[in-house]
């Protein structure tokens, strides 16, 4: 039984835990980020026969859950995006490396990108894609995927730079200030 | 140690970083997330519909295979 041959089954069992993640910030919500999962592997199971064993299951599954979030938001119309978007629920495991308020505001910022640019820059930042797949998955030109990629990075780095200016205490300050100050 | 740390932090914000690769700011972030829901683990409901899916897959070829002879 442990030495069966790799099966469809076992290669979407190893994909899951990061297609949820890529469906938790695309829905904003866990509850329906496993709805999304679900109805991706019944689609999946269904169409496996279009799989190549052997080839990307990860960026196929991601293909699938895509089009499925944003057919299910076209039905349902508006309803779907009253969610804030991107992981703005708590979450049930912290992070332990950043601190609590440090995260915060890095998943506001998040929320507040164009869905499109949000997608892109966890996709290629996040789940590990390369450009030309996430274009796929997207279904996009390379060119576009790598400047919704790059106007997402700059505007985050905009929004932390302005929200984290007062996090650091008064040790932070003499760094920066001991550090930069040679200008003359 | 603090220090050191903060100050690599700014000299990394000071770089503009041209990836997401593992010095960069934001990508590290984005991983945190993201490996913070990957690791809440993949619920039961889904380890179950997997398992009927495969399953009824494998009672139909069985069935199949069986009719064959």
């Amino acid at each position: 039984m442990a030495t069966e041959t790799p099966s469809f089954k076992r290669e979407m069992l190893s994909t899951l835990p990061s297609l949820r993640a890529f469906a938790v910030s695309l829905t904003g919500k866990h509850d329906k980020a496993d709805d999304l999962v679900q109805d991706t592997v019944m689609k999946a199971w269904a169409k496996q026969s279009s799989f190549e064993m052997g080839t990307n299951i990860k960026a196929w599954l991601f293909t699938i859950l895509r089009n499925e979030f944003y057919s299910q938001m076209r039905k349902r119309g508006r309803e779907v995006q009253d969610s804030d978007g991107a992981f703005t629920e708590r979450l049930s495991v912290h992070p332990s490396q950043y601190g609590a308020m440090d995260l915060e505001d890095f998943k506001k910022a998040l929320a507040e990108l164009p869905d499109d640019q949000r997608e892109a820059i966890i996709l290629i930042g996040a789940s590990g894609f390369s450009y030309e797949e996430a274009a796929e998955i997207c279904d996009c030109a390379v060119g576009t995927m790598k400047s919704r990629v790059s106007r997402a990075r700059s505007r985050l780095q905009d929004m932390l730079k302005v929200s984290g200016e007062s996090d650091y205490g008064p040790d932070a300050l003499s760094t920066q200030v001991t550090t930069t100050n040679h200008s003359f | 140690m603090t220090k050191d740390n903060f100050a690599s932090q700014q000299r990394m914000r000071l770089q503009p970083d041209d990836g997401l690769g593992p010095t960069s700011d934001i990508g590290s972030r984005l991983r945190a997330l993201y490996g913070a829901v990957q690791e809440e683990g993949v619920p039961d409901q889904l380890l179950d519909l997997l398992e009927k899916l495969d399953n009824a897959e494998r009672a139909q070829t069985k069935q199949t295979s069986q009719g064959g002879d």
